[in-house]
C-alpha cells in the first residue's frame, strides 16, 4: 500500500551493540555507581532483554517501525567541545532561564548557568545526584516509568548516566523557566543517548520547565529520552518539551507523570525534528482533584515520521484532563497519533476530554490517528474527537473577499491552525519564540 | 413507540424468551474436525467438485492460521475439535417442496420465535428464508419473487441451481484467507442465504432470514451471500435465537454483499443470540465476519445492526468503496449486560473518488457487560474527494461495566475529510427525575431515554424490526439499574 521500501520489522534482538553498550557501562560504573543505581540499571537490563526491540505487530507500534533503530551500530557519541555562541541559535538559547546543557549526554559545567536565579529549586546532574546518593532521587528515580512495558524505558534504565535530577521545594514559586538543552553533535550514525530527567514538583510548588532536544550535525543518532515528573500534592509544573532535532536523527521520548491530589500539570510536546520520532506521554492521575492539560503539535515534512502516543490514567475520581493535538504533515510524511484515555474503576465524576486534528498538506503525506477511550466507570463525561481534512473553504474565502491572495490565505490558515496549539503556552517567550518558528515555516515566502 | 401494553412485572419476570429447545431428531456429523469432516459436509449436501476443493482450499489454510487475540474480549479457548460441525433435521422425504412438507415440530419453533412463516407469506409480505441448525428449512415467496427474476434461497439450493453465480461470487468479498473465523466457516459452512436482485430490479418486499441453533454442542456456520446487479435494491433482515444452554457455542458466519453500479443493499441484523445467564455461563460465541463490497459507481451498502444477545460479539461488518460516489453506511446499536462482551465496530476502506461513508453507533453497556466499539475508517491515496463522518457514543448504566474506544483513521490524501467523534456518558439523575415527575417508574424512564438515545440507528430498521428491537433492549436492561 505504502510507496515506502519495507524494512522488515525485526524480531527480538538481545544481542549486538545495545547489549554490548550495557556491558560497558555496567564494567565502568562497578566501583562508582551506588548499589540502588546498580540494581535499577540491571532489572532494566533485564526487562529490556526480555521484550526486546517492539515490531509492528505489537499494537502500540503498529505503525511505526523502528527496525533502523534496531539495526543502528550504538555507540556512546565521541567528546566534542561546543562553543556557547553555537547554541544560541537553538531556540530558548537566548531566552532568560535557568539552564542546564548536555552536550552529547554529558552534562556540560561551562555552558549550563552557573549560578541558581532562585532559592526554590535544588538541580543536580543526574551523576552526580546519584553518586551522592540524594535521598529523593532514590526514592523516586525509576518508580514511574514503565520499563516492564516499553523497551526504550527498558532500554533508557539500564543505560542510565546522565541527565537532570530537578528538585521544587515546598511552596516555592519558581518563577524563571529551568531550560534543559540536549544537543547531539555527533555525525556518525549509531552515536546514542539515553538522557534521563527526574522532577519533583514538592507540596505547593510552582514551576516552568523546558526540555529541549536539538542536533548540531545531521547524523543518524539516536536519542532515547526518559522523563518522570512527580507531583506531590497542590503543586503547579508546565513542561514543555521541543524536539527538533536533526530529520536524519531518531528519537524516542518518554514522559510519565505522577500526579497527586489537586496537582496541576500542564505538558506540551511540539516535534518537529527526526527521521523517525516517536514520543510517548502518561500522566497517571493518582489522587481526587487532580488536572491535566495536554497539548501536542507535530510538524512534518519529507519522509518523516512522528508518532505521539499519550495515555492519561484516570486513577481515582473527581479530576479532569484535556488533550488537544493538531499535526501538520507534508511532502511524504507520515503522522501517526494514538491517545488513550484510561477511567478505572473508582474514577467516578471523570471529566475527560480529547481532540485530535490533523491538516495534510500533500497528497504523499499520510496520518494515522486513533483516539481511543476505556472506560470502566459509569458517572463519567469523557469526549475524544479525530479529524483529519484540509483548510476549510470558507476560512480561504473570506481572507481571499480581504484581498489576500489564495496561496497567502492558506498559509495564514496552517499557521493560525499551529498557533492554536503555541497559545496554549503560558510561558510568554516561549510561545513568542515558537510562533516565529511557524510563522517562518508557513508564512514566509518559500523562495530559494 | 411502544405498542405493547406489557407491564413491568412481566418484564422483570421475563428470562430469554427464546431459549427453549426443539425436540428435532437431527442428523449429526461426528464431533471434531478433519478433513474428512469437510469432505462429510460438502458430500451430505451433494456440492460439486469446485466446492469442495474450495472448501478444502480453506481448511488447510485455517490449519496454518492462529486465532486472533487482538479483540478485547476474553473467554476460555475454544476446542474446536469438540464442535459438531454439521447438524440438520432429520427428514423422512429428501427436503420441503412447500411449507406444508415441513416438520411441524419447526414451524411450531418458529411460531415461538415469532415468525409465522405462513401468515407472514401472506399478511406481512416479508419472505423469509428460516436457517434452523445448519440448513435452510423453509423458504417463503420463492415462487413470487422468481417472478421478477430475484433469486431467494437457501445456500445448497443456490449451489445446485446457479452454480455459476455461485462461482463467480463467493469469496469475492471475504476471501477465505480473511481471517481465521472466515477461514473456518468458508472449510465447513453448511447452509445460508443466497439472494440475487437481477438488473433494474427494485426487490418489492423485504427479504428476511431467521437463524437458530438447536442442537447441543454444535456450532453454526452459515454463509450469506447478496449480489445486487446494476440499477437494483433490496432490504435484507436477519434475526437470530438460540436455545440456553451451560455451555458456549460457536456461530461462525460469513455475510457477503456485492453491489453493482447504482445498486443498492440494506442489510439488518437484530441479533440476539442466548446471551448467557446472568453469572456469565453459556452463551453463544458470535464471531462473524460481513463484508459489502461497492463495486459499480453510485452503488451504496448500508448495514444496520441491533446487537443485544451473544455471550461475545467480535463482529465488523464493513463496507469496500471501491466505485466512485459509492456510499457506505454503517448504524449499530451494542448492548452488553450481565457478563456479555462485545467488541464490534466497522471498517470503511475507501478506493474510490467522492466515496463517502458514516458510522453511527451507540453501545450500552450495564452490568458487568464490556463494550468496545472498534472501526477503522482508510482514505486510499485514490479516494479524492472522500468524505467520512464517525459518531460513536456510549452509555453505562451500573458502575462494573465497561465502554471501550478502539477507532483507527488513516487518510492518505489531501482532499478528503474524516471526522471521528466519540462520548461517553450516563443517564443523568436529572434526566430521570424530570420523567418521574411525570409519573413514569424509574425503569420505564430508563428505558425511554435509552431508546431515545438509539433512536438514530431505529429509524434505520424496517417498522417491524425496530418495534422488535425497542422490546429487546427495554427486556435486556431489565434490572440492570437501581
Amino acid at each position: 500500500m505504502t510507496t515506502r521500501p519495507l524494512i522488515p520489522s525485526v524480531p527480538t534482538r538481545t544481542d549486538g551493540p545495545f547489549s554490548a553498550a550495557y556491558a560497558q557501562l555496567e564494567s565502568r560504573e562497578q566501583a562508582v555507581a551506588p548499589a540502588w543505581l546498580t540494581a535499577l540499571r540491571r532489572a532494566g537490563n533485564a526487562h529490556f532483554c526480555e521484550l526486546g526491540f517492539p515490531t509492528t505487530d505489537h499494537e502500540e507500534w503498529r505503525f511505526t517501525n523502528v527496525a533502523p533503530i534496531a539495526a543502528l551500530p550504538t555507540h556512546s557519541p565521541e567528546k566534542r567541545e561546543v562553543d556557547r555562541s553555537e547554541l544560541e541559535r537553538f531556540t530558548f538559547g537566548q531566552m532568560p532561564t535557568y539552564r542546564v546543557v548536555f552536550i552529547d549526554g554529558s552534562f556540560s559545567t561551562t555552558l549550563s548557568s552557573s549560578e541558581l536565579l532562585d532559592e526554590g529549586v535544588e538541580i543536580h546532574s543526574l551523576k552526580t545526584a546519584a553518586q551522592s546518593n540524594l535521598g529523593w532521587v532514590q526514592k523516586h528515580l525509576g518508580q514511574y516509568a514503565r520499563a516492564d512495558e516499553n523497551a526504550f524505558v527498558a532500554l533508557n534504565t539500564s543505560m542510565m548516566e546522565e541527565g537532570a535530577a530537578i528538585r521544587i521545594k515546598a511552596n516555592q514559586h519558581v518563577k524563571t523557566p529551568i531550560h534543559l538543552l540536549f544537543v547531539s553533535t555527533s555525525n556518525q550514525a549509531g552515536a546514542t543517548t539515553h538522557p534521563r530527567v527526574l522532577i519533583v514538583a514538592e507540596r505547593g510548588s510552582e514551576a516552568r520547565i523546558l526540555e529541549s532536544y536539538e542536533s548540531l550535525t545531521d547524523g543518524s543518532t539516536l536519542t532515547n529520552a526518559v522523563t518522570e515528573i512527580v507531583m506531590e500534592e497542590a503543586s503547579h509544573l508546565e513542561h514543555c518539551r521541543l524536539q527538533q532535532e536533526s530529520t536524519s536523527a531518531y528519537h524516542v521520548g518518554t514522559v510519565h507523570a505522577h500526579q497527586s491530589r489537586s496537582s496541576n500539570l500542564i505538558t506540551h510536546s511540539i516535534s518537529m525534528g527526526g527521521r523517525i520520532a516517536r514520543v510517548n506521554i502518561n500522566p497517571v492521575l493518582d489522587a481526587e482533584g487532580c488536572e491535566c492539560v495536554m497539548n501536542g503539535l507535530y510538524v512534518v515534512d519529507g519522509d518523516q515520521l512522528v508518532d505521539h502516543h499519550t495515555a492519561i490514567h484516570h486513577a481515582k475520581p473527581r479530576c479532569n484532563s484535556h488533550e488537544f493535538y493538531h499535526g501538520i504533515l507534508d511532502g511524504n510524511s507520515q503522522g501517526v497519533f494514538n491517545g488513550k484515555i484510561f477511567v478505572r474503576p473508582d474514577a467516578q465524576k471523570t471529566d475527560a476530554k480529547q481532540t485530535n486534528r490533523n491538516l495534510l498538506l500533500s497528497d504523499g503525506a499520510t496520518i494515522q490517528t486513533k483516539p481511543q477511550l476505556e472506560i470502566f466507570a459509569d458517572d463519567v463525561k469523557c469526549t475524544h474527537g479525530a479529524t483529519v481534512g484540509q483548510l476549510q473553504e470558507e476560512a480561504v474565502f473570506y481572507l481571499r473577499a480581504r484581498g489576500i491572495g489564495k496561496e497567502a490565505a492558506r498559509r495564514m490558515l496552517v499557521h493560525a491552525f499551529a498557533s492554536d496549539i503555541i497559545n496554549r503556552i503560558s510561558i510568554e517567550p516561549v510561545r513568542v519564540e515558537l510562533d516565529q518558528i511557524m510563522f517562518d515555516l508557513f508564512e514566509r515566502e518559500r523562495s530559494a | 413507540m411502544s405498542t405493547s401494553t406489557e407491564t413491568i412485572e412481566q418484564f422483570v419476570n421475563r428470562e430469554y424468551q427464546y431459549g427453549f429447545v426443539t425436540d428435532v431428531e437431527s442428523d449429526e456429523a461426528p464431533r471434531g474436525l478433519s478433513e474428512d469432516t469437510v469432505r462429510l459436509i460438502s458430500h451430505k449436501k451433494g456440492e460439486p467438485k469446485f466446492l469442495l476443493e474450495w472448501r478444502l482450499k480453506a481448511y488447510r489454510y485455517w490449519l496454518t492460521m492462529k486465532e486472533p487475540v487482538w479483540p478485547n474480549v476474553h473467554y476460555p479457548k475454544i476446542d474446536y475439535q469438540n464442535i459438531i460441525y454439521y447438524s440438520a433435521p432429520k427428514q423422512k422425504t429428501d427436503g420441503p417442496k412447500s411449507l406444508d412438507e415441513v416438520d411441524p415440530k419447526l414451524i411450531e419453533t418458529y411460531k415461538k420465535l415469532g415468525i409465522p412463516l405462513r401468515e407472514q407469506e401472506r399478511l406481512a409480505g416479508v419472505a423469509v428464508d428460516a436457517v434452523f441448525d445448519s440448513v435452510s428449512v423453509a423458504t417463503t415467496f420463492k415462487g413470487k419473487l422468481g417472478e421478477m427474476g430475484i433469486v431467494f434461497c437457501s445456500f445448497s439450493d443456490a449451489v445446485k441451481e446457479h452454480p455459476e453465480l455461485i462461482k463467480k461470487y463467493l469469496g469475492s468479498v471475504v476471501p477465505y484467507t480473511d481471517n481465521y473465523f472466515a477461514a473456518l466457516n468458508s472449510a465447513v459452512y453448511s447452509d445460508g442465504s443466497f439472494c440475487y436482485i437481477p438488473k433494474g430490479v427494485k426487490c418489492p418486499m423485504e427479504l428476511s432470514t431467521y437463524f437458530r441453533i438447536n442442537a447441543v454442542d454444535t456450532g453454526q456456520f452459515e454463509r450469506t451471500l447478496i449480489v445486487a446487479e446494476e440499477g437494483s435494491s433490496v432490504s435484507y433482515l436477519e434475526g437470530c435465537t438460540a436455545p440456553r444452554r451451560d455451555t458456549n457455542q460457536l456461530h461462525a458466519a460469513v455475510v457477503e454483499i456485492v453491489a453493482m453500479d447504482r445498486a443498492e443493499v440494506k442489510y439488518s441484523t437484530v441479533q440476539n443470540w442466548y446471551p448467557g445467564d446472568e453469572m456469565g455461563r453459556g452463551g453463544i460465541y458470535n464471531f462473524v465476519t460481513k463484508r459489502g463490497l461497492c463495486k459499480g459507481v453510485c452503488s451504496k451498502i448500508s448495514w444496520t445492526q441491533v446487537e443485544t444477545g451473544s455471550a461475545i460479539t467480535w463482529k465488523y461488518p464493513s463496507v469496500i468503496l471501491k466505485g466512485d460516489q459509492s456510499v457506505g453506511e454503517f448504524y449499530s446499536v451494542a448492548l452488553t449486560t450481565n457478563y456479555q462482551q462485545a467488541d464490534t465496530g466497522t471498517k470503511m476502506v475507501h478506493i474510490g473518488k467522492n466515496t463517502k461513508s458514516t458510522i453511527i453507533s451507540k453501545g450500552i453497556s450495564a452490568g458487568r457487560g464490556q463494550n468496545s466499539y472498534r472501526g477503522q475508517v482508510k482514505v486510499m491515496r485514490s479516494a479524492t474527494g472522500s468524505r467520512n463522518f464517525s459518531q460513536c457514543d456510549s452509555l453505562l448504566l451500573g458502575d462494573k461495566c465497561g465502554a471501550h474506544t478502539f477507532p483507527y483513521l488513516e487518510v492518505k490524501n489531501t482532499s478528503s475529510t474524516v471526522e471521528h467523534e466519540a462520548s461517553t456518558s450516563k443517564i443523568g439523575e436529572d434526566q430521570i427525575f424530570y420523567c418521574r415527575q411525570r409519573g413514569l417508574s424509574t425503569q420505564d424512564a430508563i428505558n425511554m431515554i435509552v431508546n431515545g438515545y438509539c433512536k438514530e440507528v431505529f429509524r434505520q430498521l424496517p417498522m417491524e424490526f425496530a418495534v422488535e428491537a425497542q422490546k429487546l433492549l427495554g427486556v435486556s436492561l431489565e434490572g440492570s439499574v437501581g
